[in-house]
């Protein structure tokens, strides 16, 4: 029928290098002892940090959970917690996840991601992995030089000659005006984290990654999101983000597992949604009761695939490689 | 007038900033791993024509502009405004110099021309794409020169100076392609 985008919108050669890049990914962590999970798509808890915004389902029974809302995962960190806190040891997933209100050259509501947990690893040993796996999955289609490590204090100052942990809202405006950055209206004058989202993903991160891997690790504490803080002066996440050709392609963490700290932290960004004027989300009380028992000493990545293959398929949009990007799904 | 939330920005909407109207002509999803989702747009200012950068914080909203096109047929010129005419309402309009701009020296009385409403006044007007008008002064061409190579430049009916062939003569008529300024062929009347 006339007038119905029916077709794919990635070609076929693109469908069978999704296809291989799953295939080698599985045989990576099958060869390294990590085990492939599955956790569910439904929940009845959800994700408090105020940037992420959880498709919510109505489930009408039968069951307890009749008449329930349930959310659809932004990531499966919560479960895959749970089961390492079970003693599974290293895991891994290829996750299909939904993020409400991103859509974009490089979003789609609803994505790929790949998650993995390293049990006594930290998140420098796990950058060390994710590059190898990025490197062996791209070899033979991108040439990457070596791997290159920054903290988010050094690209801060190599970029902007400002020390993000120390700058000033004052400090990181009359930054953004002098490196011609258009500053939104209704920026915050109390906090200086959108200060310096703006700053990194206008002036820093479209040169990360230029033909290499790049890692940019330790985040301000109030950037931790669920890594664990190192105590210092000042003290810092122990985040770490992995970016090619401008491309952010991976969040990982040396995993909190302290459940008073993430109490707290659930506590704060609800709060936090409360004066944007979001709706609060239900915390995940099984993941806190999963903290409480142990969560053993761990690093985890989520690595967003359709990036991953767009990337290796040399393609400019995360639409030319799903096989029905959202706008014709 | 309505406003738009960044949710529905995209290419060709037209918003109010700084007090002058904008059409969106790129509109780019940026947000770091975790943080502030910001809209990267590329506006152009519906008066002066310059395009620019400007960002939003996704999520926020933005006044929107009560720009409309519409095609309205030429009727004169007074020496200061142009004058337009809707053909279904027979409504006359009148457009100033700023809005006209480049168009005038295309403008020949009854061409149908798209116009851009802001508030209900003309903003900018387009002439036809291509415009079929008369020669009024070109040198005399080489005689038996068809080639076309090189060419003359002759002055139209509407004021405006483009390169014809040699072979084209004062007094003929000829079609011009507005969007380039160039001579596309002559037309027998």
């Amino acid at each position: 029928m006339a007038g119905f985008c029916w077709q794919p919108g990635a070609d076929l050669a693109t469908l069978r290098l999704r296809a291989d890049l799953l295939a080698r990914i599985r045989a990576f962590f099958a060869a390294r002892g990590v085990l492939e999970v599955e956790t569910p798509a439904l929940s009845a808890a959800a994700i408090s940090d105020p940037h992420l915004a959880s498709f919510a389902v109505c489930y009408t029974g039968p069951g307890p959970r009749h008449g329930q809302t349930l959310y659809l995962p932004t990531s499966p960190e919560f479960p895959m917690k749970r089961l390492l806190a079970a003693g599974s040891g290293c895991i891994y997933q290829i996750a299909r996840v939904f993020r409400d209100g991103e859509a974009g050259r490089l979003h789609n509501p609803e994505f790929t991601l790949l998650e993995w947990y390293r049990v006594g690893f930290d998140h420098h040993r796990l950058m060390d992995e994710v590059a190898d796996l990025a490197t062996e999955l791209l070899a033979g289609r991108v040439s990457l030089a070596e791997p290159e490590r920054l903290s988010y204090r050094a690209a801060f100052q190599r970029d902007l000659g400002l020390d993000p942990h120390r700058a000033t809202v004052a400090e990181l405006a009359a930054s953004a005006e002098r490196f011609e950055v258009s500053i939104p209206p209704g920026m915050p004058t109390d906090k200086t984290d959108p200060w310096l989202d703006l700053l990194l993903t206008h002036r820093i991160e479209p040169r990360l990654g230029a033909g290499r891997l790049t890692f940019l690790y330790d985040y301000p504490a109030s950037q931790a999101a669920l890594a664990r803080l190192r105590p210092g002066d000042p003290p810092v996440g122990e985040r770490f983000e992995l970016y090619l050709n401008g491309i952010e392609l991976a969040n990982g963490f040396h995993e909190l597992g302290d459940v008073v700290e993430q109490r707290r932290r659930f506590e704060e960004e609800n709060a936090a949604r409360r004066a944007l004027g979001l709706s609060i989300m239900p915390v995940d009380d099984n993941l806190l009761a999963a903290l409480a028992a142990g969560l053993p000493d761990c690093a985890g990545v989520a690595l967003g695939f359709d990036r991953l293959a767009m990337l290796a398929a040399e393609k400019k949009s995360l639409a030319e490689v799903l096989a029905f990007p959202f706008d014709r799904a | 007038m309505a406003t738009y939330s960044t949710n529905e920005f995209k290419s060709g909407l037209k918003i109010m900033m700084d007090g002058d109207p904008y059409a969106i002509v790129e509109n780019e999803f940026v947000k770091p791993g975790k943080g502030q989702a910001f809209n990267r747009v590329k506006v152009r200012n519906l008066k002066t024509g310059r395009v620019i950068e400007r960002t939003f914080k996704s999520g926020d909203s933005v006044e929107g502009a009560d720009v409309t096109d519409v095609e309205l047929q030429y009727l004169y010129n007074d020496g200061e405004y142009w004058h337009f005419m809707d053909q279904q309402s027979y409504e006359q309009l009148t457009a100033d110099a700023a809005a006209v701009g480049d168009a005038a020296k295309w403008l020949k009385e009854e061409a149908i021309c798209q116009v851009t409403l802001w508030n209900g006044v003309p903003l900018s007007v387009a002439a036809p794409n291509f415009v079929i008008v008369t020669i009024v002064e070109t040198d005399p061409g080489v005689r038996g020169d068809t080639s076309g190579g090189g060419g003359k430049p002759a002055t139209l009916e509407t004021g405006a100076v483009v390169r014809v062939p040699l072979f084209v003569q004062n007094g003929e008529v000829i079609k011009v392609d507005t969007r380039t300024g160039e001579y596309v062929s002559r037309v027998k009347e």
